[in-house]
């Protein structure tokens, strides 16, 4: 990082922990940024003279007549339309060999939104995968995670997500991917011919865990340039919360804070609030929706984590493998998007409602009659038509590589209703089943 | 000249404050960043140095900048136009900031200065006051609104003068009062109140015994709270927690309601600044916000000011109850406050208590709680504020320090069940596991037979006996099959499915369901329960269930009917012609 000419050069450090240095300096801001030899660095602590330096990438190698330059200045981004199509790591530099984006330059860590400025979330975001759009439908300004074990293939489904979403923008935030994941990402975008509209911010497992703090507000400060500047529609993801969570836990630590539950900070959920509560329609049109990944330890939604996340996120979404056809759904019985009945009927077609209830509830009946059939009792006729209509459900529908529009997810369930079932046993109203119930030569 | 001071260390939102003169603990000063101001509160002093939070970002700040202190703790403003009015947890007005985003040291005057009320005298010239006493009422929306004698004030005082009837504006002179020494006090529409201290200007507290009417009926027939009660309600994630609210905003027989957002999420709160405006207000004919104020800090506003949120909320609460009014009071959730404290306490390096919560989370808790209650005013009005307060405990277990030592306090537990809100039963209070403790307070249970029946707490522990009894029959039904018990573990299940059906579920949504009076809460726990001393005569078990239902369905039609309407007698005729099948005879016991 290039120093300029006037500015004071400190070489002495006083103490040195591992993840801090500490010199004497005067006139230096809260939050202000610091290089020391050569490392990004935050002022976490000032005490008269004393000022406490966060280093980023951890202090190893840092001698005590280290070089200490104050930038005057908070972390900040550039933002402009040449944010687009690129990739940059935690600090919001390029990591793609393309050029500096020139733009204006913004704090990152923006104010929180008026809440009565706030519009309720309205406007439905469609992903073409049935398990959301069908039966936890997105609303733009939503903040939704995952719940996903580790090994369950969560960034595969939000390559899709952000490929598919209906959305201006969207803009990924990638916390301790392993470099891997990180080039599958980048093979994906580059592949589907659909950079112009994506952002990445970085932060791999080769990074110092402690840079990822800052990929969700380096994310967000584009997301609110997009959504409030250009009024357009953006869509957050952020992979993997939890590794974020631990990389806070780290901080605190080396801060010798006191522990709570689950050796977590006690700020934790003030510091994932604010996160996600960047999620906002706002008045003029432009909309932040956030779609997370929270890996779980063994499906423990009890852990501190996870439990946070369920208080602030506006429902959560469950990944499992379908045994009977072997490929991985969106869980309809766990699964919940809190925000869906603002869309569902208003923004969707009328029998949407009817057909998500009705679906499921089958679904439901068909997993009791697999109990019954574990159990060694006889199935009755119906019972094996659930069954029957819950193979066909899961691949046709909640398949997450399943990529159709609305309007057909519901046609395909007034299909299987009518291949499977008499009008009398969906119990749907009367109207509806009128009006779309497949004729007699339509399901064959 | 009041104190100032220089920033001598800054560790997130704690600042140390090296100062040149007395200070107070929790004393409110303003430090310097630039052109803008931060408030800050002291919560420590050592030596010279006194250790402030400060309620917003402390990004950009550096040693030296100065502060002022102002001499007065964190202070709300009362006076006519709370009322309608969306505050942050320091009283801002949110509707009158500029912009999208909050921007940091923006703050506003509580109170439109502008606007002016119609004054009629109460007292008169010349007249013995004190502390909390009525000089005259101003209309605010349709209630009408006390103009008092300020609280800070201690002994007597002469009025001198009183405004006479006519329009004015907050800030004008209503009144003058000397005290003994003949010393001249101006009193306007607005005075300002500590939020941590308690309003005491009442003459007695007693123990709460007069019945809220809520119109929820798993509330008011089962676990019933009362005028100037506490509650409060643990929360998991998706149990119909807001829908309740509203309920009780909506319904219950309270004249003020505040709500204090405290640290939830921003849309949630949204809909309540969307919905309430819409909500018509079923005892005024008018919109249900007129009388409601909203104190929102949600979960991504500046922390310390989450913990002042609910102290602001309970101050306007008791400023309401001063004027001999009925105030219900909900905090959502008070949990987030808790960790508001736990955040704080960390960053003074204090020792910690369970779960890293600062050792004396329980004292601060139950005396907040204590803030509630229904007093005898001086002039002898009464006035109450009823205080519900959800808490969400982690991981949803309720063994954590915020639910225990809620539980402590708070005298009714409404349990939110995550089963009876997956089978849509709702609302989804638990009615086993929840209790009302007022319904062993002996002047509760003589308001009770003085004003509304001979036999409520009777039938409560009745219905309740009913309810386990079913739940117990159920869960041996679960383990040996419908045909391995008797067929009275079938009709004592089914009891208790009358009770829960026609008494403890009820439609939001539906215009004469959603809210029952008192009257016919009577009149149909009495029939059900009348119902359930019945016996019943089967032959096998599979008779039962049907019967049951079309019981169930008659007093369902029942709640659906006008009380005591055409459609109401038809459905009860029904109902006796089912029972008479039975061949019903009451059991003598």
């Amino acid at each position: 990082m290039e120093t300029k000419a006037f500015q004071k050069i400190y070489t002495k450090v006083t103490e040195i922990t591992k993840a801090t240095c500490t010199l004497k300096a005067t006139g230096i801001g809260y939050d202000e940024l610091a290089v020391v030899n050569d490392r990004l660095a935050q002022v976490v602590k000032i005490r008269g003279e004393d000022v406490t330096l966060q280093v980023f990438s951890g202090t190893e190698g840092i001698p005590t007549d280290a070089e200490v330059v104050f930038m005057g200045k908070s972390h900040t981004l550039k933002v402009g339309d040449e944010l687009a199509g690129r990739f940059f790591n935690a600090y919001g530099q390029p990591i793609d060999n393309g050029p500096e984006v020139s733009g204006e330059e913004r704090e990152i860590n923006s104010p929180s939104v008026n809440p009565v400025r706030r519009q309720q979330p309205s406007e439905l975001i469609s992903t073409g995968i049935a398990g959301i759009d069908l039966n936890n439908t997105l609303v733009t300004g939503q903040k939704i995670p995952f719940f996903a074990d580790p090994d369950q293939p969560f960034n595969q489904v939000m390559a899709m997500v952000a490929l598919r979403a209906q959305a201006d923008k969207i803009i990924l935030g990638g916390m301790g991917l392993t470099n891997d994941d990180y080039l599958f990402y980048k093979n994906v975008f580059d592949n589907a011919d659909a950079l112009d509209r994506i952002i990445s911010f970085v932060n791999t497992t080769e990074d110092p865990p402690v840079e990822r703090l800052l990929v969700p507000d380096m994310a967000l400060t584009a997301a609110e340039y997009f959504a409030v500047d250009k009024k357009q529609k953006v869509l957050v993801l952020l992979t993997d919360m939890t590794l974020f969570a631990d990389a806070l836990s780290i901080v605190s630590n080396r801060m010798d804070q006191i522990p709570s539950k689950d050796s977590m900070p006690g700020s934790l959920y003030s510091d994932l609030a604010k996160i996600y509560e960047k999620a906002v329609q706002f008045p003029e049109g432009g909309s932040i929706t956030i779609v997370a990944v929270t890996t779980l330890s063994g499906g423990d939604i009890t852990h501190a984590i996870p439990d946070n996340t369920g208080y602030i996120t506006e429902g959560q979404l469950f990944l499992r493998t379908d045994s009977d056809i072997g490929k991985v759904v969106v869980d309809p019985f766990r699964s919940l998007s809190r925000l869906k009945q603002l869309v569902i009927g208003e923004d969707t077609r009328e029998d949407h409602g009817q057909v998500m209830n009705t679906a499921i509830r089958l679904f439901a009946d068909a997993s009791n009659a697999r109990t019954k059939l574990e159990n060694g009792f006889d199935l009755t006729d119906y019972d094996k038509r659930t069954l029957d209509f819950a193979k066909e459900y899961s691949r046709q529908l909640l398949a997450i590589d399943v990529n159709i529009e609305i309007d057909e997810m519901l046609d395909v369930g007034w299909k299987l209703f009518a291949k499977h079932f008499k009008e009398a046993e969906v119990g749907i109203k009367k109207n509806l089943v009128d009006k779309y119930w497949p004729k007699q030569e339509e399901t064959e | 000249m009041s104190t100032t001071g220089k920033v001598s260390a800054i560790i997130a939102n704690l600042v140390y404050v090296e100062v040149d003169g007395p200070v107070g603990q929790n004393e409110i000063c303003y430090i310097k960043l630039g052109d803008v101001n931060l408030m800050a509160e002291v919560i420590k002093v050592i030596g010279k140095y006194a250790y402030v939070q400060v309620f917003e970002s402390t990004s950009g700040l550096k040693i030296n900048d100065t502060v002022e202190f102002t001499g007065h703790m964190l202070e709300v403003s009362l006076g006519p136009g709370i009322l309608e009015r969306n505050y942050d947890g320091l009283q801002n007005d949110l509707d009158q900031m500029d912009g999208i985003f909050l921007k940091r040291g923006e703050y506003t005057e509580a109170l439109n200065q502008e606007k002016e009320y119609e004054f009629t005298p109460i007292a008169s010239e010349g007249d013995q006051v004190s502390a909390g006493a009525w000089l005259g009422e101003v209309k605010e929306n349709w209630v009408s609104h006390k103009i008092m004698v300020p609280f800070k004030l201690t002994g007597e005082y002469t009025i001198k003068s009183l405004a006479k009837e006519g329009s004015y504006k907050v800030t004008d002179t209503m009144a003058i009062l000397t005290d003994k020494e003949g010393q001249e006090i101006t009193v306007t529409m607005i005075q300002k109140w500590p939020v941590k201290r308690p309003i005491k200007s009442y003459k007695e507290k007693p123990r709460p015994f007069k019945l809220l009417e809520t119109g929820v009926r798993t509330i008011d027939s089962l676990n019933p709270i009362v005028e100037g009660g506490t509650g409060f309600i643990p929360g998991p994630f998706g149990s119909g927690k807001t829908v309740l609210q509203h309920a009780l905003s909506r319904q219950a027989e309270a004249d003020i309601i505040v709500i204090a957002a405290c640290g939830e999420r921003a849309n949630e709160v949204v809909e309540i600044f969307k919905e309430f405006p819409e909500l018509e207000d079923p005892r005024t004919g008018r919109k249900l916000i007129e009388r409601t104020t909203i104190i929102a800090n949600t979960s991504n506003m500046p922390v310390a000011a989450r913990e002042a949120s609910v102290y602001t909320a309970m101050t306007i609460s008791e400023y309401y109850r001063s004027m001999g009014l009925r105030v219900m009071m909900l905090a959502d959730s008070t949990s987030r406050w808790a960790q508001a404290l736990r955040e704080m306490s960390n960053r003074m390096e204090e020792l910690p208590g369970p779960d890293a919560f600062p050792m004396d989370l329980s004292s601060i808790i139950s005396n907040f709680y204590a803030r509630a209650g229904y007093v005898y005013l001086n002039n002898g009005a009464t006035g109450s504020v009823t205080f519900i307060g959800t808490v969400s405990p982690a991981g949803g277990n309720l063994k954590e320090p915020v639910t225990e030592n809620t539980k402590k306090v708070a005298r009714c537990f409404y349990a939110l069940s995550q089963q009876r809100a997956d089978s849509k039963r709702y609302p989804a209070i638990d009615p086993i596991d929840s209790y009302s403790k007022y319904i062993e307070y002996d002047e509760f249970q003589e308001y009770l037979n003085e004003n509304i029946s001979q036999n409520w707490i009777d039938n409560i522990l009745k219905a309740k006996n009913i309810l386990i009894r079913g739940k117990e029959a159920s869960e041996q039904i679960n383990i040996l099959g419908d045909d391995g018990v008797p067929i009275d573990y079938h009709i004592n299940f089914w009891k208790s499915e009358i009770i829960d059906f026609a008494i403890l579920q009820q439609d939001a949504f539906d215009k004469i369901d959603s809210a029952t009076p008192i009257e016919r809460q009577e009149y149909m726990f009495n029939k059900v329960l009348n119902i359930c001393d019945f016996d019943f005569e089967f032959k096998n078990f599979e008779e039962v269930a049907g019967y049951f239902k079309r019981v169930i369905n008659a007093l369902k039609q029942m709640n659906y009917s006008e009380y005591k309407s055409e459609n109401f007698k038809k459905h009860e005729k029904e109902l006796g012609q089912i029972l008479e099948e039975r061949k019903a005879e009451p059991v003598s016991n």
